[in-house]
């Protein structure tokens, strides 16, 4: 299964519906292009939603990585939600959940972006 | 002791990391691994996979990937080849090391040690070799031991 991603706007915060596999390829390429549109168009706050990928690989985390890093370089604030299991594992044996701002759920983390 | 072994020689392609996940997925089922270890054991062939496919081989159509699947009675033991430079495992740096969480790549060794029993890395000039094992009794002890 390919990842699918579309995108929403919460009180200002651009909220990415992301599904299936996020690993080396089209899952990654999806995620790049998705947050790099979304930044260039001047989108700034943006809440992945995990809740439905179901499987990442380390190329897939090294895409979350970039997406974060790029998102912070250029002003912006990227925050993850709803992690499924086996992302929180991964994302803890390579001690990066708490790189991440996670949350679960999500009018609290809408919340939490900057004003 | 009984052994079953069976190889694939692969192309240097995306389609070889999927296809190599998924023959590992059906292996490890196949072994009685229960539904956590057939995870950890196909994630660790497909970035085994993708370091011969990507950094060994470099995509190059002249070179191919080899896998091998071998079961005992105590393991599952898989040998992945490729035939690119030699990687050089001591020249990796630490992904958990503070000045490189950030980095966005470098973690494909890291996971597969995480995830199997035994991990060598034979690398030579005519390409690496990665031998990953995943004690089939150990899985089964965990799955009796008292609570």
């Amino acid at each position: 299964m390919t990842m699918k991603s579309s995108t929403r706007q919460v009180d200002g915060v651009t909220i990415v519906d992301l599904s299936g596999r996020i690993t080396l390829g089209e899952g990654s390429i999806v995620l790049r292009d998705t947050v790099r549109d979304l930044l260039s168009k001047g989108q700034k706050k943006i809440l992945l939603n995990m809740g439905d990928v179901n499987y990442i690989d380390s190329s897939g985390i090294g895409e979350l990585v970039s997406a974060f890093t790029t998102a912070k370089n250029q002003g912006g604030e990227l925050k993850l939600l709803h992690l499924t299991k086996k992302v929180h594992d991964l994302l803890q044996i390579t001690k990066l959940y708490t790189v991440f701002d996670v949350k679960d759920d999500e009018a609290s983390a809408v919340k939490a972006f900057g004003k | 002791m009984s052994s079953d072994r069976v190889s694939y020689t692969l192309d240097s392609t995306l389609e070889t990391v999927n296809s190599a996940e998924e023959t590992a997925s059906r292996m490890a089922a196949d072994a009685g691994f229960d539904d956590e270890e057939i995870m950890k054991i196909s994630m660790a062939v497909r970035e085994a996979a993708v370091n011969a496919v990507l950094h060994g081989n470099a995509y190059d159509p002249n070179k191919k990937v080899t896998l091998a699947f071998e079961r005992t009675d105590k393991d599952l033991v898989i040998v992945i080849r490729d035939q690119g430079k030699g990687l050089d495992a001591g020249k990796i740096p630490d992904p958990l090391a503070p000045e490189n969480l950030l980095k966005t790549s470098g973690r494909g060794i890291f996971l597969i040690r995480s995830f199997m029993d035994v991990v060598e890395i034979h690398p030579s000039k005519t390409g690496t070799e990665l031998k990953m094992i995943k004690h089939v009794r150990s899985n089964a002890e965990s799955k009796e031991a008292p609570q």
